[in-house]
């Protein structure tokens, strides 16, 4: 079996929730299927990917004919990349890009990330996959998230392979029902062109059948996992608050995960208790908004805004705290409670979460309800009984979603794609 | 000749209210009355007027048909709030005369696990009320759930209880058959009558899902080996109606039951009737039994932490609320201890009832602000005097209450002695010598018939006694019928 996939992030450089959805799903993959082999194309690759699957970066891949010899090739290109295969990839270069901004090499340059000019990297992205889509062989294409999907239509054109897309978040996740057009027509035409269309959660599968008007027959709800924590981040020790009782947010601060909730919420219990204190990790566009709210409430001596978390501070964080919160407005699928109870930190997540799911140890409340979002803060704050067992049984459940398990389910999908022609008949 | 044992119990609880942690403190009325109202009446309409009135009618058809019926306090206190002519119809059929009613912990609550004195001051409340509504006082017990254990048995037998109602669990039965007469492996004054699971789930599990003849049902019970006389069919009331609805046939099926086993020559018998016979052999019950869930034990009720921290938190104050004399908080004390509240909370699959509450820890959340506000109403009650001091007192009491039963036993002997000191001296018409002792024991007597009622009806006289204000036991003692009508309004 072998796949050909596209995704915008890979680890270690880690934009968002992207990059760590798409390493689980290839090492779940290998790591329970001996005969998946993976070509991962990335638009810029730092060179210190693990190597359990091929990487491409497609900015090595030539789209513009030079004639340079063996060992000039083989100084300029990276060392996960021989000279053998970018000559396989000039050979199948298939039209005239002369015009387009080329380097030396004939390829073209990608910033990475998400920079201002993400639209003409999504169509450089989408013209080199066709080259890669030319000279590789694979069974199956597999792109992840909206921008590689022109990528993944235009292999699928070129190959005739059947195409996979798996559903991150929609531009309604982001934009609350606001979609940008653009975004929604890529989005749109990669999943009409799409042979099968996983999501991260129902809530997404529903989305995308009623927003995009897909058969509901090649949708498929396909939930996220976690990789056990590293034993770097389990010596982390948990923090002994003595009687004080710490309340998380941790997360973008923005529209779509429901930071003012959380602010009315902790006003609520602040009220009422002498001994909880709130900490809103992240930043966001509504930092400031959320630091005049606590201080316009007259709380502000209880909660506090630690910024932006990286890396390990993250565990540090979830370490530090009794409680977690998540009262995303609409989240695809969201990691981070899974995280959270990793670290034997309860969490309390909204309906509206596509991991609410696949989650029974978590308290789930309607994002709205602030009085039952307070209630469950106070009661896990006050019940030992409460946090015990959601901190227990929470451990176990979390240990049981694996993405193994997801690339199996995966591969059920890749089957029946590829020997049965698909969903739709 | 076999004989078939019915019995039906009537249990709804008080449904409490959606109750936040910011109402602690501020809003002592924990009820949801709409709920209330509409449950039970719901499940009067569908299945309580209509079993009993079908029941009604076969024991006027069948003089041998006889059936049992207990009742616990909560559902009672509904009963003749909002569905009185339920109570109206068990009256009806208690008249039949084929009828007996069981007693039960007035507040269908865990007590017998936590606290014996509760436990049983419950007890004998509810055989009050069984007495003052149907006129006997009742001989066999029902614990909630039929939760019983040996230690229970050994309890409810020095109630005075002959008999008690449990579940023929496999775990506790082993080769040995549900269908003869046993008895408690602690005091083998109380019988104990087990449940026949298949038989009995036959109509309150099954019948929708496997429905059955009622011939066939009685050729099962015919069938059954020689010897083995005593089928105990025990099931709630709201088998009929609820679990199953009335279009299923059910209660065509009961109204069968005599017919056929008038032909099969099956007889039917009481709870108190079996138990004057005598016993096959004892049944040791370490450990909890119930007839809920396929493990037949408490786990539905204190299977995880938050429920057993719920457990141990209410009863951490039964000591407080016994002895305490207020009535709105006894009230609330019935209320919070009915053991469906813990119910919502277990985690076990496959469970789907949960009342208003939408996960284990939404109804352990909304549970333990009632409590914590229930629990600080207890405490200010006795003006924040800590634990150990009021654990102290309490203690004290107790000890005081046994001494004093302890004389009034000693007080019997001598009188008993004294008697038969007497008797002779009567004979010979000439004594001075026991004159005096004579005279001695009216004066003695009288003080000890006022520590007698004191010393056995728990300790609340006694507490007043120590408080050094007797006045407010009278109003406490008195009235313990009435008390639904001041919370409601």
């Amino acid at each position: 079996m072998k796949v050909l996939m596209f995704g915008w992030e890979f680890p270690p450089k880690i934009y968002g929730g992207l990059a760590v959805a798409s390493y689980g799903i290839t090492k779940g993959m290998v790591e329970g299927q001996p005969d998946a082999e993976i070509t991962f194309c990335l638009p810029k690759p730092c060179g210190e990917e693990e190597k359990f699957l091929r990487i491409i970066g497609m900015n090595q891949v030539p789209i513009v004919y030079r004639g340079h010899d063996y060992n000039y090739v083989k100084s300029r290109i990276p060392d996960y990349m021989t000279p053998e295969q970018y000559y396989n990839f000039r050979d199948h270069i298939y039209a005239d890009f002369s015009y387009m901004n080329v380097n030396d090499m004939g390829c073209m340059e990608f910033a990475g990330g998400y920079p201002g000019n993400l639209h003409d990297e999504i169509n450089n992205f989408s013209i080199i996959a066709g080259v890669v889509a030319r000279s590789e062989q694979f069974d199956i294409i597999h792109a992840h998230d909206w921008l590689t999907y022109p990528a993944g239509v235009h292999a699928k054109m070129v190959s005739g392979k059947p195409l996979c897309i798996h559903v991150h978040a929609t531009d309604f996740d982001r934009s609350r029902g606001k979609v940008n057009p653009t975004v929604y027509s890529i989005e749109k035409n990669g999943m009409d062109h799409a042979d099968c269309i996983m999501c991260v959660s129902e809530l997404t599968r529903q989305t995308v059948i009623r927003e995009y008007h897909q058969d509901p027959r090649k949708c498929f709800a396909m939930h996220n996992a976690v990789y056990p924590l590293p034993q770097e981040y389990l010596d982390i020790p948990r923090v002994d608050n003595g009687k004080e009782k710490v309340v998380t947010f941790l997360g973008r601060i923005t529209m779509q995960k429901g930071p003012e909730y959380f602010m009315e919420a902790a006003d609520l219990v602040c009220k009422r208790s002498k001994n909880i204190r709130f900490c809103f990790a992240g930043s966001g566009d509504k930092y400031w908004e959320m630091v005049d709210l606590a201080a316009a409430k007259g709380i502000a001596d209880r909660v506090h805004f630690p910024g932006f978390q990286r890396g390990k501070q993250v565990y540090e964080c979830y370490k530090a705290s009794d409680v977690f919160v998540m009262p995303s407005v609409s989240e695809p699928f969201g990691i981070a409670p899974l995280e959270a109870m990793q670290c034997g930190t309860p969490s309390i997540i909204s309906k509206q979460s596509g991991c609410g799911e696949i989650l029974d140890k978590v308290i789930k409340v309607d994002y709205w309800d602030i009085n039952a979002m307070a209630d469950a803060i106070y009661s896990l704050c006050t019940n030992e009984g409460l946090h015990t067992y959601l901190r227990d049984e929470g451990l176990k459940e979390v240990a049981e979603i694996t993405w193994v398990k997801v690339g199996h389910r995966i591969r059920k999908l890749y089957d029946e794609c590829i020997y049965n022609g698909g969903f739709i008949h | 000749m076999k004989k078939i044992c019915l019995y039906f119990e009537i249990h709804q609880i008080i449904h409490l209210k959606r109750y936040r942690f910011f109402d602690i403190g501020r809003d002592h009325y924990y009820y949801d009355d709409y709920e209330n109202e509409r449950s039970i009446n719901y499940i009067a309409e569908r299945s309580y007027v209509p079993a009993l009135q079908t029941l009604i009618q076969m024991c006027k058809d069948h003089p041998e048909f006889k059936v049992a019926f207990s009742l616990s306090g909560c559902g009672l206190e509904q009963l003749e709030f909002h569905a009185p002519q339920v109570v109206d119809l068990l009256q009806e059929i208690n008249s039949t005369g084929q009828v007996e009613f069981l007693c039960e912990p007035y507040s269908h609550g865990l007590a017998s696990l936590a606290n014996e004195e509760s436990f049983a001051a419950e007890v004998k409340r509810m055989s009050d009320r069984i007495k003052e509504l149907f006129g006997k006082r009742p001989k066999v017990f029902r614990n909630s759930s039929l939760i019983y254990n040996d230690e229970i048995g050994a309890q409810v037998a020095a109630m005075g209880f002959k008999g008690i109602l449990t579940e023929g669990a496999k775990q506790v039965l082993g080769w040995k058959s549900p269908h003869y007469l046993y008895h408690c492996a602690s005091d083998p004054r109380l019988k104990l009558l087990l449940r026949d699971i298949n038989l009995s789930e036959d109509i309150t599990e099954r019948f929708t899902s496997h429905p059955i003849m009622a011939d066939q049902w009685l050729d099962w019970i015919a069938s059954t080996p020689e010897g083995e006389d005593i089928i105990n069919i025990f099931g709630e009331l709201v088998t009929f109606g609820i679990f199953h609805p009335l279009q299923s046939g059910i209660l065509e099926f009961l109204k069968a039951i005599p017919v056929l086993a008038k032909e099969r020559g099956i007889g039917f018998a009481l709870p108190s009737e079996l138990c004057s016979e005598k016993s096959v052999g004892a049944i040791e019950v370490p450990y909890n039994i119930s007839w809920v869930d396929e493990e037949r034990d408490t786990s539905c009720w204190l299977g995880n932490v938050m429920q057993r921290e719920a457990f141990n938190k209410l009863y951490s104050v039964a000591d407080r609320v016994r002895v305490c004399g207020d009535r709105r908080i006894q009230m609330d004390w019935d209320c919070l201890q009915a053991s469906n509240n813990f119910r919502f909370m277990t985690t076990k699959p496959g469970y789907q009832y949960r009342g208003i509450y939408d996960s284990p820890y939404d109804a352990f959340t909304n549970y333990m602000n009632i409590l914590g506000d229930f629990i600080s109403r207890v405490n200010n009650l006795y003006g924040g005097a800590d634990n150990e001091e009021i654990d102290g007192l309490i203690t004290m009491i107790k000890n005081q209450g046994d001494e004093l039963a302890n004389k009034d036993k000693e007080i019997e002997r001598l009188r008993k002695k004294l008697e038969k000191y007497e008797a002779p001296a009567a004979a010979e018409k000439q004594a001075p010598a026991p004159k005096a002792p004579a005279k001695k024991a009216p004066a003695k007597k009288a003080p000890a018939k006022k520590a007698a009622p004191a010393a056995k009806t728990a300790s609340a006289p006694k507490a007043a006694e120590v408080k050094k204000e007797p006045a407010k036991k009278a109003p406490a003692e008195k009235a313990p019928a009435k008390k639904a009508t001041p919370k409601k309004k």
